[in-house]
């Protein structure tokens, strides 16, 4: 928690005076007056003016007689109505909106006449229609009957802009919400607005320069603003911010009307950054997802991923009712026939042989469960299942990282904020792209552009970390420790300086010795560390305990007081003790036919790098709890299926340590994990207390966090050697995109289209000397993708790839991880 | 004595009214009074003499007043193209939620609506409609309107659950079945004004391309069909 003892207790706001429809009110000096006239309930029609924007006096909507005392100080009137959506305050002022001024009515009304004069008034058909500004304002502000008789202006519709985002130039008032979202907030522009008088329109930059730069998104899309054909992460905002129906989106065009409509607040599942979202469902289905005001999280904005990818979890591979092998097959049976099933099947396959040796069970959880279920699946192994081998990390994992999570970030409670992230004068970002990899925490380092200095060690400088100004530090993926040892001087003043955060993605963990570097610099300029994985439920894991090495509240498995605490907390005599594996090391002894039974939730097979198929095919009893189909529910004994995100209740930890619960907005009968889990360990005779979220948040609460005597010690590990490669061969650098082919985004088209095409990246030396021409091939032992190169300023030796887009699946495909060596070949 | 006596009682002697009824109807002489117990005799003597007003339905079906607000209908362009957009405003309007619309994208491959969107689902639940007539005001394209037919009962739920099919007006002269492109050169706004009369040449030959079978083309009308218009 930061120390707020050296604030002042008060801060001194001046404030100024002024009198609003005859209302006196007191605002900070420079508000502007459309807001102090919020602050009294008089609401002055507005389209441009949104809070989160700079002003821009666009519409003209808002216009009221303004008089400010000149310098007799007798009040002087305005001679023309003033929009009041750029005007700030002044001592004196008096304000009359259309409440109290005929003048400024018939100047708003005059304003509404003219913004309708080419405005199709096609609401039956546009999206908007029920919940718009100008229809409600039209109603409200305007007249009854139109006096235009003569022909509108009429725009081709819709023109997309994007393979999702569609521009009906028709119904444009000509606000420019969406150009100022583009360009201050996002730092995509795409659209802007042109030629002049009746003719001017918002319209999309000139096709003719494009300049393919490997950023070409699937589908189709517009130009934008420095010639590169759009693709943006964050442009769904600007169809909820467009004030008419201009901009739509195509996944949700001609879906449904406001009215049919019913809207749960939520939190979203794709990031660790908890982003408020709203669910608009009908008859149980999801229709959209909108951003939620949140202003310590996301303020108004979420990423595209985050509004559009919600379709998979209807799929028509959606499992319902539990399913058990027989003959080979699997089945629908009922719930007491899959659940008994299930535990026969585990203490069959766990059973000690004729020569007394057993085979252990694991628990494999991907990180995408919420707190309550990573806390159910650890507790049941470590409760049912006896064993310590249970792992939430579908993905590249360390001790190294373990216990860095245990000693600083289990049970640390809220750590740096977004707010603290956004004030910091210099921000390090290690093993952590900010825009593929952080939603909305991109958005407010880039609201500090120009205020703060991004630093990203990586072995080139995205373009992500290009909008936000970054400066390069180079380094070789996995050997990020090196980097960070040698960090210049200036850099390491930069970091200094109070307040200075250092950013640790999940890649922090492929890269040995990061977390003990970070530590070091921590240890020598005083910053401020914060771990920001990319799934949204690897921080509640984390806290829950679902770690090999970490019990609940980071105390560690292996110390006999920790472990004692805990099992009184939880009625058990004792523990297990064995040192328990990470997920990797599970698939690796399963494919060995080491493990007995394995049960797995929430895992994509094709995210981990080890061999995955084998691993199922020797273990004697898988349990798979799914929403859909996966390929590890088709390879399993027993599927039980469980709830997604919208259906159920739950707790989601971001990575500020925030705790964003969120209720269930859609009641079905589908069953969450926690309740599945529970239900299980009946067939032990085990009570495990995980059937509500009540009770699984009342024990997390009972058990607390750690004492500093039960935490880990700090992370030991040494950096890794300078990588060695041979002629042809690259050092493998990847990170996922934030729009690819991760599981949760299946089944939406629209979205899908705007994820980046996918291009290998090298060096024009790396390029020559493998002798790369206008594709490449890379491979491993286990496999090979082909790309189209992209030659771009970036450390030698090395090439980069997407980690799951569109024909680069790094981990099926390659078997490997960033920094491992790979062989690098021209390709035709 | 039931509780709603006492109220009763309780509420008299707070007024303090009179505890007898006196009745507002003139008092008869003693003749009228003699005869009063066959009164009621001289309602039937006096209706033998008047015509008979019962109807033999179901076996005469009498044609209802020409507004009667009778079942829905889901009209079409004079080309076979349908009016209904999809646009909910009738679903919107319905005081009895008995509505249900669920819209979609015209594609140059399914052009069901002339312009960019058209109802894919539409049910009215019969069950519920109270024939008030809210959604015909509300149709901006005159594509719901009511008919006379008052028909309306069933032995299911679910058959009382109309859907697009059984509100869609019946195929008249010139029309072809949609999907099927606009006439060439004309937008929604002409369709509205009623410019378009008919189906076209480049209209019919893209239907013979595409559903050769299908019954509204001219090939394939019955001369049955063709006298009926």
């Amino acid at each position: 928690m930061t120390a707020t003892a050296d604030k002042p207790a008060t801060a001194v706001v001046d404030t100024v005076t002024l009198t609003i429809d005859g209302t006196e009110v007191t605002v900070p000096k420079g508000t502007l007056i459309i807001r102090a006239a919020e602050q009294v309930g008089i609401e002055i029609p507005r389209f441009c003016d949104h809070p989160a924007l700079k002003p821009a006096g666009a519409c003209r909507q808002c216009l009221v007689d303004v008089a400010s005392p000149g310098p007799d100080g007798n009040l002087r009137a305005f001679p023309k109505p003033q929009a009041s959506c750029t005007m700030t305050v002044t001592e004196g002022m008096v304000v009359n909106t259309q409440h109290t001024s005929e003048e400024a009515d018939r100047a708003q009304k005059g304003v509404m006449e003219l913004l309708l004069v080419n405005h199709p008034l096609d609401c039956p058909v546009c999206d908007k229609g029920g919940e718009c500004p100008l229809q409600n304002q039209a109603m409200s502000h305007g007249r009854p009957e139109t006096r235009f008789v003569d022909v509108k202006r009429v725009f081709e519709k819709p023109l997309p802009l994007s393979s999702e985002i569609l521009l009906d130039r028709e119904r444009c008032v000509l606000c420019q919400r969406c150009t100022r979202f583009s360009k201050e907030i996002a730092g995509d522009a795409f659209i802007d607005l042109q030629n002049r008088g009746a003719q001017q329109q918002i319209g999309t930059f000139d096709e003719d320069v494009l300049d393919f730069d490997g950023y070409r998104p699937v589908g189709a899309a517009t130009v934008d603003e420095a010639g590169k054909a759009f693709s943006s992460y964050y442009s769904g905002n600007t169809v909820q911010i467009c004030p008419v129906g201009a901009l739509t989106s195509a996944a949700y065009r001609f879906r449904s009307r406001p009215f049919d409509l019913v809207s749960s607040p939520s939190i979203s599942e794709h990031d660790s950054s908890g982003s408020a979202i709203r669910i608009d469902h009908r008859r149980g289905q999801v229709l959209r997802r909108l951003a939620d005001n949140d202003p310590v999280v996301n303020e108004d904005w979420i990423s595209d991923k985050d509004r559009f990818a919600f379709a998979w979890q209807n799929l028509s591979d959606r499992i319902t009712r539990p399913l058990v092998r027989k003959d080979g097959e699997l089945v629908e049976v009922s719930w007491p026939e899959a659940l008994a099933a299930a535990a026969a099947g585990i203490k069959a396959a766990t059973a000690s042989d004729d020569e007394g040796s057993a085979r252990g069970a694991a628990v494999l959880t991907g990180g995408r469960v919420t707190l309550e279920d990573a806390y159910a699946y650890q507790k049941l192994a470590r409760v049912v299942l006896g064993t310590n081998d249970v792992d939430s990390r579908a993905r590249s994992t360390s001790d190294e990282e373990q216990a860095f999570l245990g000693s600083q970030v289990a049970g640390t409670g809220l750590g740096v904020t977004f707010g603290e992230l956004e004030k910091a004068p210099t921000v390090l970002l290690v093993g952590f792209e900010a825009e593929d990899e952080g939603g909305v925490v991109f958005l407010r380092l880039r609201k500090s552009l120009g205020r703060q200095q991004v630093l990203t060690v990586a072995p080139y400088l995205s373009r992500g970390a290009e909008k936000l100004g970054a400066t390069l530090v180079p380094a070789v993926p996995g050997r990020e420790a090196s980097a960070l040892a040698e960090l210049p001087a200036d850099v390491r003043e930069a970091l200094s300086q109070p307040g200075a955060v250092i950013v640790l993605g999940e890649r922090a963990a492929e890269a040995p010795g990061t977390f003990v570097a970070a530590n070091e610099i921590v240890a020598a300029t005083g910053a401020r560390l914060a771990w920001i994985p990319r799934r949204a439920g690897e921080r509640g894991a984390v806290e829950a305990g679902a770690l090999p090495g970490l019990l609940p509240g980071g105390r560690t498995a292996t110390l006999k007081g920790a472990r004692e605490a805990v099992a009184k907390a939880w009625g058990v005599e004792s523990l297990p003790t064995a040192k328990g594996r990470d997920t990797n090391a599970i698939i690796e002894e399963a494919a060995e036919g080491g493990i007995g039974a394995l049960i797995v939730g929430g895992v994509s097979a094709s995210d981990l790098a080890g061999d995955v198929a084998t691993a199922l095919g020797r273990t004697g009893f898988v349990v798979s709890l799914e929403v859909r189909r996966s390929e590890i529910a088709e390879a399993a004994d027993v599927v039980l299926p469980v709830a997604p995100p919208s259906e159920k209740s739950g707790t989601f930890i971001n990575w500020e340590g925030r705790l964003r619960a969120f209720a269930t907005a859609i009641r079905t009968d589908a069953m969450s994990d926690h309740r599945v889990l529970d239900l299980l360990a009946r067939e032990w005779g085990v009570e495990l207390g995980t059937a509500t979220v009540e009770a699984v948040n009342a024990e997390l609460a009972a058990l607390g966090a750690a004492s500093s005597t039960e935490r880990p010690a700090a992370p030991k590990a040494r950096a890794a050697g300078k990588a060695r490669t041979k002629k042809g061969t690259a050092v493998l650098g990847t990170w996922h995109q934030l729009v690819d082919e991760g599981a949760l985004q299946d089944g939406e088209p629209y979205l899908a289209g705007t994820g980046r095409v996918a291009v290998a990246r090298m060096s024009q030396a790396t390029a020559d000397a493998v002798g790369a021409g206008a594709a490449v091939s890379v491979s491993t032992e286990s496999g090979t993708i082909e790309l189209p190169v992209v030659v771009t300023a970036m450390v030698d030796g090395v090439v980069w790839v997407p980690t799951k887009s569109p024909g680069s699946w790094v981990a099926r495909d390659l078997r490997a991880t960033a920094g491992a060596i790979v062989t690098v070949k021209g390709a035709a | 004595m039931s509780g709603s006596d006492d109220v009763w009682k309780v509420n008299r002697e707070r007024d303090g009214e009179r505890e007898t009824f006196e009745s507002n109807f003139p008092k008869r002489g003693p003749f009228l009074e003699a005869l009063a117990p066959v009164a009621g005799f001289g309602v039937s003597l006096r209706n033998f003499f008047r015509p008979t007003v019962t109807e033999q339905y179901p076996k005469v079906k009498n044609p209802t007043m020409p507004r009667y607000h009778g079942r829905h209908q889901l009209n079409r362009h004079p080309d076979g193209l349908e009016k209904c957009i999809g646009c909910e405003l009738c679903a919107w309007a319905c005081p009895a939620d008995a509505i249900y619309v669920e819209a979609d994208s015209n594609t140059p491959d399914h052009q069901v609506s002339p312009g960019e969107r058209y109802g894919r689902v539409y049910q009215i639940n019969y069950l519920r409609c109270i024939f008030c007539g809210l959604c015909i005001e509300a149709c901006p394209t005159r594509a719901l309107t009511m008919t006379n037919e008052y028909e309306l009962a069933g032995p299911t739920r679910e058959g009382l659950i109309y859907e697009k099919q059984d509100l869609l007006a019946p195929m008249g002269k010139n029309m072809l079945a949609a999907p099927h492109p606009m006439v060439p050169g004309t937008t929604d706004g002409s369709y509205y004004r009623q410019e378009v009369t008919g189906a076209v040449d480049e209209q019919v030959e893209w239907v013979r391309e595409h559903r050769p079978e299908d019954p509204t083309l001219p090939e394939n009308r019955t001369a049955e069909e063709a006298a009926r218009g």
